[in-house]
């Protein structure tokens, strides 16, 4: 399974659906994934690749991960994979 | 001052899932302590509990709760179920606002703790899961049940190690009697049975190996139970008004600290209590026909306990009953009062005493009435739940029938 799909299955099993039901353009919002929802998807995410996100849930904005849209979400995890990876 | 009753009452322990279950055991005397099953009990050298079986936690509970619920909030909510389709009660507008709830736990989310321990310091993991904190805090069961069932008044937890659920249950009587809320969710709740838990309790060496016998001569320590008794308190215009089965009524309670030893109990400290019960509840002593005993099967307690029962009720205490459940549901800690609460109900709603089971020889130290092994019919009025923590902190909670 490539990144884009683990990371669509996680934020797909975070709101409750089917992971057709996530496209890329998604937005954590438009899922229904809250504060609490992202901070477990984060984690999960760190659990199946183990890597670490710079991920800061005072100030999600303020972190080096964008977390604007399931697109971006991935972007980054591909950079980190790649990085922490290497 | 309101009059307090009860009007729901639920619980989950070793006897049953509920509180029909549970009754029928202590009125057949059953034992619920077993084998304790979990991982690593191997390396323990107690083994025994009163382990809650065969409860379904994920039939009950969705993923995303699962992952929010430490065990003990989980019996909790069981627990609360239970008691709030028995109530009826509905809380929103004016009566949400004020009403609340007050949960006894020592613990809290042992399991959680003891699980995420495991994981980072055995298994060298170095990331635990994001609801660690909120799962395993100590009012995390109270939160719980505040959410579901839309509670917006004074809401918290009470930690006095095996005394909690009588501190909770007292501060919840004292909210209602006084007309801060017209009712509240209170009781307690207990998950220690892990490995960390046990292994904690190992070390005082007060642990019996093969069963708790509560007064018994031959008795050789207490045995940890699990579970939750939650209650609904109600003021007794409101409850009437609305027609609410009444299960008995909250006429007192009392508070005191032995300030003298961290574990050891002091017969002064629980004298004070009982009978500061029988003051504030405004009733003698010889009223009562019924005291649940804190009973925990320790050379320590048990003997001291019936020696404060003695000065107490004089004369009178030759004539009530006087037995620990604890005997067949173990010792459920910070949940405890509030699971035994259950046998003083029993006591005033059905007239029927709940026995001292494994009790096999007579102590001269312990000289009552303890109901030894068979339950009993018997007309009772007024029923005292007692409760004596490590640390000195005493709770004692008086209830009448009606």
């Amino acid at each position: 399974m490539n990144v884009s799909d683990k990371v669509i299955e996680i934020i797909a099993e975070q709101a409750v659906l089917e992971p057709s039901d996530v496209t890329l353009d998604s937005t954590l919002e438009d899922l229904g994934v809250d504060s609490l929802g992202l901070v477990e998807s984060i984690f999960a995410i760190e659990e199946a690749f183990d890597i670490s996100i710079p991920f800061n849930a005072n100030d999600p904005s303020d972190s080096d991960f964008d977390i604007s849209s399931v697109k971006t979400i991935i972007a980054g995890i591909e950079k980190l994979v790649a990085e922490q990876k290497s | 001052m309101n009059r307090v009753v009860i009007t729901g009452a639920g619980t989950v322990n070793a006897l049953g899932h509920n509180v029909p279950d549970t009754l029928e055991a202590m009125r057949e005397g059953r034992c619920g302590i077993g084998e304790l099953e979990f991982r690593d009990v191997e390396r323990l050298s107690i083994r025994i509990g009163g382990q809650v079986k065969g409860l379904d936690a994920e039939h009950h509970f969705n993923r995303q709760q699962m992952v929010l619920y430490d065990r003990f909030t989980q019996f909790t909510l069981l627990a609360t179920a239970e008691a709030m389709a028995q109530s009826g009660i509905e809380f929103s507008g004016e009566l949400a606002a004020k009403a609340g709830v007050v949960l006894g736990t020592a613990g809290g989310g042992v399991s959680t703790w003891d699980d995420n321990y495991r994981s980072v310091y055995e298994d060298g993991k170095n990331r635990v899961h994001p609801f660690v904190v909120p799962k395993l805090m100590n009012n995390a069961a109270a939160s719980h049940v505040s959410m579901q069932y839309n509670l917006k008044g004074p809401s918290f937890t009470v930690s006095t190690a095996c005394s909690s659920s009588n501190h909770a249950m007292a501060q919840a009587f004292q909210m209602v009697r006084s007309g801060m809320s017209r009712a509240m969710i209170t009781g307690g709740s207990e998950s220690m049975l892990c490995f960390g838990g046990v292994k904690a309790w190992e070390g005082l060496r007060v642990m019996s190996r093969d069963a708790c016998r509560p007064f018994s001569a031959n008795r050789n320590g207490m045995v940890q139970g699990e579970g939750a008794g939650i209650f609904v308190f109600e003021d007794y215009e409101h409850a009437k008004a609305r027609g609410a089965e009444i299960l008995c009524e909250v006429i007192g309670f009392a508070m005191t600290s032995d300030a003298s030893d961290i574990v050891m109990p002091s017969k002064q400290g629980a004298a004070r209590a009982m009978s500061g019960a029988l003051a504030d509840a405004g009733i003698a002593a010889s009223d009562v026909g019924y005291v649940n005993a804190h009973g925990t099967g320790t050379a320590a307690n048990d003997k001291t306990e019936c020696a404060a029962v003695a000065d107490v009720f004089g004369p009178h205490a030759d004539d009530l009953m006087i037995s620990s459940t604890k005997s067949m549901h173990g010792h459920l800690i910070g949940g405890t009062g509030a699971v035994e609460l259950l046998a003083c109900i029993m006591a005033l709603k059905d007239g029927v005493i709940a026995p001292t089971i494994g009790y096999e020889e007579q102590d001269p130290e312990c000289a009552l009435d303890v109901v030894p092994n068979e339950s009993r019919d018997a007309k009772v009025d007024v029923a005292l739940s007692n409760a004596f923590a490590f640390g000195g902190l005493n709770a004692v909670l008086a209830l009448r029938k009606i």
